[in-house]
Order: structure tokens, then C-alpha cells, then sequence
């Protein structure tokens, strides 16, 4: 039996977070009454004309750089035609020739080993508005009395990035997206949610027989709003295609939503009677030139990427802790707390387990400090380790604070409290003494419950050895 | 104070109605009641207006204003059914500066539907007439602005020019107007048609009010990434001769096919006279430009119509198809109730150019054609400060004479539209009568050469002393 390896490109929508719109000057928003963010530009107004938006601009010029793309010396933006209720203009300005970035790529992390993904190009263009159906069912088109059109997220600025198809698993996929929105996430540049639709994703999928290079025909998935539908969605068009090619057949050219309910497949539209877009240049907008000095002070405000974080870290911790502690903003912290030479596993597990939840600022943290915490964790009782943590991003934060505050080593503080447990239970003292040892574990709970859980459990058990076997 | 019926709106120029105003002669009102007076009487027969504001609302020379450009509060419908009723909710830049400069609108005027057109004929609101010989058209498509200025019903007015729309029109109707540098005025609120090509530009009695006007209208603007600062402040030009300047004859311009017998002579006068104001006239060549440019113009703009006029889909404005049952049916039924012939024959040519398979051979050939234009021009301007040619190969044709042949009818723009594929500026004079009617000539100079016509045309123009009140109104008043 054949087996198949599946070829997979995506095609990722990330809406910028810019004040303003892309070719207007009203403002983004999210959740509004419909069409109180519009003018006669993204209402399309006889006349009206574009205006780019500098901010989206750079922003797209920094996510290729951060991506390692190339910048275009001269950028064009274009006309994609086609008719539809929420594409007032009747065409969308994006880009076609020339682009804004091109050829970069994401080196993704995985259980085995890395892969280099990479990226053919990302561009901007503008969002389109949001039509609502009314008298269907559930808000979809079919049986529709009638439908509105909210203009407000009409012309919002998306950057779109078109991965090559060096993508050959659904987990991979996964993988590679959560990669690019936590590298859009850390440039400030979108909130990247697919659960509000501001990180959108389309896969383009074929599956051939495992070492061959050809490239079959594909489809495309569409309208998968959450890592877990992608993932799905993916499989199960895989899953498809083989059973199609096994049973003789062909696969034709097709796009399908994933309903993740079902689980299944529909056929949106046959390519055959696809649009032609009928791109041109937009004769409104001048070609865009960047700066070289703009570039260079991008470039130069580009952080460590999340890709280079997470490929140090992923044969340390594993990729899913790795990647836990980078989306969380927890990588940094984690690797000088490394540095001050915590315990891998356990400064990760406290980073993950703890702290955020502590809600501490990680670039607050004294990581010396808080290195000797975790080194000392064992002596030191929950509810103090708990404080520790929580304080751990406060001025003057002293690990010797909690370490010697909260268990009780003291001797003379401890013998008395001992005298009493071992006067109270004089059967189990007997038992212990004819042999059974195994109820040391009894005496030092009982004082421990009697302390308060501050005793300093080592220390109790040994004063209670030495005191039995006097 | 002069009474008002000492105001002869036929003669008057803008530049002396502002006179008028400045020495407390006359009201910005009566000036403008003036108007509207002439427009009463004569334009039942001319139909210049589509529009009439009957209130004066600003204290200088009032203007006609084409239906293209876009007035906050007032009725813009560029001509077409489509969007009839359509009222701006905002002002296009040119409007706004025309407020500034305080020129009150007279009213918006005729034009064929979306500019597309040479003879105003394809008006959605019916023709206009020449105020010269009411039997044949003004030209077009600001055929509403060049008769309302001839026809005494505005000192002065804008049009726009894609192809020739501006000069040739001036041209018909024994006018001076201004195609400007591409980049100069804001597009910011005109109704597109081809947008690397649309320019608003003033029509108007004399060079001196050419400049005035464009002067008003002139300057980058923050709404439209295509505008340019200006390089020189506008000059009022004072000139009354040629001396020192350069003047090349592309002799495929002088010598096209279609030229008329009464037109040749008449530019032949002009030019006879331009070396007699001591200007060195050269003839020279400019082979592609004038063999390609009709076409590469055809394919451009229908590409660039196919696209601009997609908005007009019945969701938001305009006019919508009753009673449709899908959204392609309410497309369907409203684009062809509203659009008239001449925008669904762009609009197919249009968007046949732009289709998959074929851009390469129509719309990207186009473009590259379309910068061996500019290139030739480029290269005649570094031997002559400018050229002239006829403006319009014949003078004005009768209603009725092209409407059913859109390839003669598009011929009409042969010499205007290579200046206007290379984005040049293009001033159109009348030099002369041929059969009782007007014949422009057209002066052509590089980007941002427009003090350099204006100067020119003006020593011509007071050498040539046209009289640009059409002999028939001379006759009647």
C-alpha cells in the first residue's frame, strides 16, 4: 500500500491593530453598533479616494523583516475585482505584483526536530465589511429574507502572508501558525485571535505518494476559526484526498468549509467557475517606496524572534512546555533563571504552574532571588512558596526572607511541641520502639499539623528518631 | 451702481466681473442673479444645467461647475441615470477651494454619462446644445460647462479631461480651456472615469481667467496620493509676444487624417502668426504617439472605467433595480436600468483588457506603449518650449452626426488624447472661424509648463482677437 505525504501551504489573514483604517481616517474598532466607523471612502463614495495608512505600512515591513524577508525597493498596490455586498468599491485594494515582503521564512520547532517553513510573500490590503443575514437560519444566506451590510470593519488594515507549501503535517500547521501569531503577537502589531477572527487561515492541501516531489492538485480549506478546527479540518481533507486516490478516483479543484460540529467537509464553489480577479495597479495610489533609513530602524527595533527562542529552548523542555513559556511571555524570565542555575524542569514547572497565575510581572523579577526560592522549594512550605512568588516581582524581594521565615528549624522552638505529641500517643511510641518504624511518618505529621505546617519537616524527623531511641 | 441689465453676461469676463465686484459696481448676488437670468432665458434651448443653485453663497465671480464633480448638499450625478437623486455628503477638494476663493455655484453642468464622450450626447439627462449653432453639439464631455461659458450663462466653469474632455469642447465652442499637468488638482470628489488620467481644469473666456482659475484649483492635497506640490506659484501672463520661444509642429498632428480643410487653415493663420510674434517654428515628429496613442487611450481607460464604475451597484446609493430576488439579479437589473450605452460598451471593453490571458496582450502592452509616449514627448521638449496642433480635427458636428458610430466619435479625440497618455498639460485656444464656427488650437508644453502656455496662449490670443461671443447671440441681443 502507498502511503501519502500531505502538501499543505496556508494562507494567513492577521488584522493589524492600527488606530485608524487602512485608506481612511476612521477608526478600528470591534463589537460597535453597525456603521458608526465610516466615511466616504470606505463606503466608497463616488470620488472618494485612498489615503495608505504609514503605521500598517511599517508593520508589514517589520513582520517581513522579522520573518526575514526581503523589502521591496518599490511596493504597488492593486485592484482585485469582483463584485460582492460587503466590497463596496466593487474591487479591493491589495497587493499583486510587488509586494510589500517577499521570500522569508519561520524555523518551527518540533518533537522531530525543526523545520524550515517558508514564506513567499506577505502583503497588505484592506478588510471587507460584514454582512449579516436575516431570517435564515443561524445568520446564514440560505433562506435569507434579506441581508445588511456593517461597514465598520470595512477597510481595516490585513496583512496577509502566504506560506509556501513546505507544510506536511496538520500538526505541523499548527505548529507554524502558532509560531507566526506569537511573532505578530510580540511585535505589537495584532491581538491575532481567531476566535474574533483578527488571525484568519486558509489551507491549501494535496497529498501525494510519500518521496515523490510532485505537486498534485489541490483544494482549500476555508473559515477554520480555532487551532483545533485547522488541525481538524486538515485531517480530514488528507484523509479525503487519500481515500479518493486509493479508490481510483481524481481530486478535483475545490474549496470546502470544515464544519467543525459535523466534522465534515463541504464544497464551497469548483475553481472552474472561479473569479478572475482581473488585478491591475491601483491608479490612485502612487508606487511605495521605503526608505532605507526606515527599513534600518525597523530592522533595528526587532526583538529576538520567538522562533529563535523557541528553537533554544525546545531540547531543553520539550516543544509544548517550550512553547508555553514563549507565548506566555515566560521565556525570558525562565532563561535567567537558568542562568542563575535553577533547575531546568522545576523553573519551568513553577513559570508555568505559578506564576502566572501569581499575575507578576516576569521583567519586574530579580531572577537570583527567585533562583534560590526554587532551589530551596522543598523546605519551603506551600502557602509561604505561594507568597514568594507572589512578592517575587516587588522591590527588595529576599529569597532568605521566606526560606528562613517560613519553616521552623528551631530546636528549642521544636522539642517542646515534639514532648507533647510523643506524651499524647504513648501506644504508638511503644509500637515504634518494639520495631515499628514505619510510624515515624505519624509522629512527624502529627507535629507538623500541630506547628501549623511551619515545622521544618527534616528537622522534626530527626529530633523525633534521636528522641524514641533514647 | 451699474442697474443689471448693464451687465451683458455674453462679453463680460471673469476677470472683469471681479473688477465689478471689487469697485462695488455690482453684488456678488446680482451678479449671480445675472446669471441665473440668462440661464432662464436662453439655456430652455441649450440645456448647459443639469443643476441650477439659485441662492448666491459667496461673495465672487460665480462658476458652472461640471456634474462630475462632487457638491456637499447638491445633486451629483455625472451625467448618468445611475445616480440620479445622488446627493454628496461631502465636498470634492475642488469644490471646497472654489468655496474658499468664494465663487458661488451657479449650478452643475451637463456632460456625458461618467465623461464618457466627446459630444455630450451621452448625457442620461439628453444633449446639450452648441450655443453657436444650435443644430450641432458643444463637444464634450464638459460640453454643459463650454456652453454655459459660451452661451453667456457663466463668466467661467470646470470641467474635467480624460481624453480631450476639456479642450476639445473649448475648442468647439470657441473657448479657452486647461487640461492641467496630471497631479496638479485634487481627483479628491471627482467622479471617476480613468483615473491615471482624470483632471479638472477651468473653462473660460480668456487666458487671464484660464490662470485665474487654475490658480484657485492648483496644489497637492493630502486626500489624493496623486497630487503634486506646484514647482512656481501661478502667473497672471502679460505677454504680447513670442520672442525667445521654441515652437514645434509634430507634423503627424498637423497633417493627421480628418483634419478639415477650414481647420488647417485656420491653425495654419495661428501658426503663421506665432513666428510673426517672433517665436522660432520648427516642424518635428512624433510618429508613436500619434499612431499608437488612440488606441493604447482605449484600452487604458475602459480598464481603469471597468473598475471605477463597479461601485454603482445599487447597495448604497444611486439608483436600485426594484423587486430583484438575488444579489446578482439586483446587480444585473440596476447596472443595465442605469447605465446608458456608452459605459456598458467601456465597461465590456474594459474588462475583456483586463482578463486573465489577455492583460498581456491589452493592458500591460497599453502601459508600455503608454510610456514610449511619454518618452517621445519627453524627448521633442528638450528641443521646443511647446507644440501646437489643431485641437479637434473638424469644428463642431451636428447632433446625430457620430451618435451611431463610436469609432468616429472616439477620432474626435485624436490629437488631444497623446499629450494626455503622457500626462502633459494642454491648453486649447480658438484661433479663427471656420464655416461660422470656432477652431482651437492646442499648445502642449511639458509637466508643470503651464505659465509657459498661459503666456503664449496669451500673446496669440491678443493677436488673434477672437471674439468669443458666438455670432448668433451677438445677432439676437
Amino acid at each position: 500500500m502507498t502511503s501519502w505525504e500531505p502538501v499543505i501551504g496556508l494562507e494567513i489573514h492577521v488584522q493589524l491593530k492600527t488606530r485608524t483604517k487602512m485608506f481612511c481616517r476612521c477608526e478600528t474598532s470591534f463589537g460597535l453598533e453597525p456603521n458608526v466607523r465610516t466615511c466616504p471612502v470606505c463606503l466608497s463614495h463616488p470620488g472618494a479616494l485612498p489615503v495608505p495608512n504609514a503605521q500598517a505600512i511599517e508593520w508589514t515591513i517589520k513582520f517581513g523583516l522579522a520573518v526575514g524577508c526581503k523589502v521591496a525597493g518599490r511596493a504597488l498596490f492593486a485592484r482585485k475585482n469582483y463584485f460582492y455586498q460587503d466590497l463596496p468599491k466593487g474591487y479591493q485594494i491589495s497587493q499583486f505584483e510587488a509586494p510589500l515582503c517577499v521570500g522569508g521564512h519561520l524555523v518551527v520547532p518540533g518533537p522531530e526536530g525543526a523545520s524550515e517553513i517558508r514564506i513567499n510573500r506577505a502583503h497588505l490590503e484592506e478588510d471587507a465589511a460584514k454582512t449579516i443575514h436575516v431570517g435564515g437560519v443561524e445568520g446564514r444566506i440560505v433562506g435569507a429574507e434579506h441581508s445588511l451590510v456593517d461597514f465598520n470593519r470595512g477597510g481595516t488594515p490585513l496583512m496577509e502572508i502566504v506560506s509556501e507549501p513546505d507544510i506536511h503535517s496538520a500538526e505541523e500547521a499548527k505548529r507554524f501558525l502558532q509560531l507566526l501569531r506569537q511573532t505578530v503577537v510580540e511585535l505589537g502589531i495584532s491581538d491575532a485571535e481567531m476566535e474574533k477572527g483578527t488571525l484568519r487561515c486558509d489551507a491549501n492541501i494535496s497529498v501525494r505518494p510519500a518521496g515523490s516531489s510532485e505537486l498534485r492538485t489541490r483544494c482549500e480549506l476555508k473559515n477554520m476559526n480555532s487551532f483545533n478546527f485547522i488541525g481538524r479540518g486538515i485531517d480530514a481533507e488528507i484523509a479525503r484526498q487519500i481515500e479518493l486516490y486509493e479508490s481510483g478516483g481524481e481530486v478535483r479543484q475545490e474549496t470546502y468549509d470544515f464544519d467543525a460540529a459535523s466534522g465534515t467537509l463541504t464544497a464551497h464553489r469548483s475553481k472552474e467557475e472561479a473569479q478572475d480577479y482581473r488585478y491591475f495597479p491601483e491608479p490612485d495610489l502612487v508606487p511605495y517606496e521605503p526608505e532605507p533609513e526606515l527599513v534600518e530602524r525597523l530592522r533595528a527595533e526587532l526583538p529576538e524572534p520567538p522562533s529563535a527562542r523557541l528553537a533554544r529552548l525546545a531540547p531543553v523542555l520539550g516543544y509544548e512546555t517550550a512553547l508555553s513559556l514563549v507565548a506566555g511571555g515566560l521565556d525570558d524570565l525562565y532563561e535567567r533563571l537558568a542562568g542563575e542555575g535553577a533547575d531546568a524542569k522545576a523553573a519551568a514547572n513553577v513559570l508555568m504552574n505559578e506564576f502566572t497565575a501569581a499575575g507578576v510581572d516576569p521583567s519586574a523579577v530579580n531572577p537570583s532571588e527567585l533562583a534560590k526560592v526554587i532551589a530551596q522549594r522543598s523546605n519551603i512550605q506551600r502557602a509561604a512558596f505561594s507568597e514568594a512568588i507572589a512578592a517575587s516581582g516587588t522591590d527588595g524581594f529576599a529569597a532568605a526572607d521566606f526560606v528562613s521565615q517560613s519553616s521552623i528549624s528551631d530546636t528549642s522552638e521544636l522539642e517542646p511541641l515534639i514532648d507533647r505529641i510523643l506524651e499524647a500517643n504513648p501506644g504508638q511510641v511503644e509500637q515504634f520502639r518494639g520495631g515499628k518504624e514505619g510510624l515515624l511518618g505519624f509522629f512527624v505529621g502529627q507535629v507538623m499539623k500541630e506547628s501549623g505546617g511551619k515545622a521544618n519537616a527534616k528537622v522534626v524527623s530527626e529530633l523525633v528518631r534521636a528522641k524514641l531511641s533514647a | 451702481m451699474a442697474s443689471l441689465g448693464a451687465i451683458d453676461t455674453l462679453r463680460l469676463t471673469a476677470e472683469e466681473a471681479m473688477g465689478l465686484l471689487e469697485r462695488g459696481e455690482v453684488s456678488a448676488e446680482e451678479l449671480h442673479g445675472a446669471y441665473l437670468d440668462a440661464i432662464a432665458g436662453r439655456d430652455g434651448e441649450i440645456h448647459a444645467y443639469l443643476k441650477l443653485v439659485e441662492e448666491c453663497r459667496s461673495t465672487g465671480v460665480p462658476i458652472a461647475i461640471k456634474d462630475v464633480i462632487t457638491t456637499e448638499g447638491i445633486e451629483t450625478t455625472a451625467g448618468s441615470k445611475i445616480l440620479a437623486g445622488y446627493v454628496p455628503v461631502f465636498d470634492s477638494t475642488v469644490a471646497a477651494k472654489l468655496k474658499q476663493a468664494g465663487l458661488p455655484a451657479l449650478g452643475k453642468t451637463n456632460m456625458d454619462e461618467f465623461a464618457m464622450g466627446s459630444s455630450t450626447e451621452n448625457s442620461g439627462y439628453g444633449p446639450t446644445r452648441n450655443p453657436w449653432d444650435l443644430e450641432r453639439v458643444p463637444g464634450g464631455s464638459s460640453g454643459g460647462s463650454a456652453a454655459a461659458v459660451a452661451g453667456g450663462m457663466a463668466p467661467w466653469a470646470l470641467g474635467s479631461d480624460t481624453g480631450g474632455s476639456i479642450k476639445q469642447p473649448a475648442s468647439l465652442c470657441g473657448l479657452v480651456g486647461l487640461r492641467p499637468t496630471y497631479g496638479t488638482v485634487s481627483r479628491y470628489g471627482i467622479i471617476a472615469f480613468a483615473s491615471s488620467l482624470d483632471q479638472v481644469g477651468p473653462i473660460t473666456k480668456t487666458v487671464r481667467d484660464c490662470a485665474l482659475l487654475y490658480r484657485v484649483i492648483a496644489g497637492r492635497d493630502p486626500l489624493d496620493s496623486t497630487t503634486v506640490e506646484l514647482p512656481s506659484p501661478v502667473k497672471l501672463p502679460s505677454s504680447a509676444d513670442l520672442k525667445g520661444m521654441r515652437i514645434g509642429l509634430p507634423k503627424e498632428m498637423n497633417e493627421a487624417e480628418g483634419i478639415s480643410p477650414g481647420v488647417k487653415a485656420e491653425t495654419e493663420r495661428a501658426i503663421a502668426l506665432c513666428r510673426e510674434l517672433g517665436a522660432e517654428v520648427e516642424e518635428c515628429s512624433l510618429p508613436l504617439s500619434i499612431e499608437y496613442g488612440l488606441a493604447c487611450y482605449y484600452l487604458i481607460a475602459p480598464a481603469e472605467a471597468s473598475s471605477n464604475l463597479a461601485r454603482f451597484d445599487g447597495v448604497r446609493y444611486g439608483h436600485r433595480a426594484k423587486d430583484s430576488r438575488t444579489l446578482i439579479e439586483m446587480y444585473e437589473r440596476t447596472r443595465d436600468e442605469g447605465f446608458g450605452d456608452e459605459p456598458k460598451r467601456r465597461i465590456m471593453i474594459g474588462t475583456y483588457a483586463l482578463s486573465a490571458g489577455y492583460y498581456d496582450a491589452f493592458y500591460g502592452q497599453a502601459q508600455k506603449v503608454r510610456t514610449i509616449i511619454a518618452r517621445e514627448h519627453a524627448a521633442l521638449f528638450e528641443r521646443f518650449d511647446l507644440i501646437v496642433s489643431p485641437t479637434s480635427p473638424t469644428v463642431a458636428f451636428k447632433l446625430g452626426e457620430k451618435t451611431h458610430d463610436p469609432l468616429a466619435m472616439y477620432a474626435s479625440d485624436v490629437l488631444t488624447i497623446p499629450p494626455n497618455m503622457a500626462g502633459l498639460p494642454g491648453l486649447s485656444i480658438p484661433c479663427g472661424l471656420s464655416e461660422g464656427l470656432p477652431v482651437g488650437l492646442q499648445l502642449t508644453g511639458p509637466q508643470f509648463s503651464e505659465n509657459v502656455l498661459f503666456q503664449a496662449a496669451h500673446a496669440l490670443e491678443q493677436a488673434l482677437e477672437f471674439d468669443f461671443v458666438p455670432a448668433r447671440l451677438k445677432e439676437s441681443a
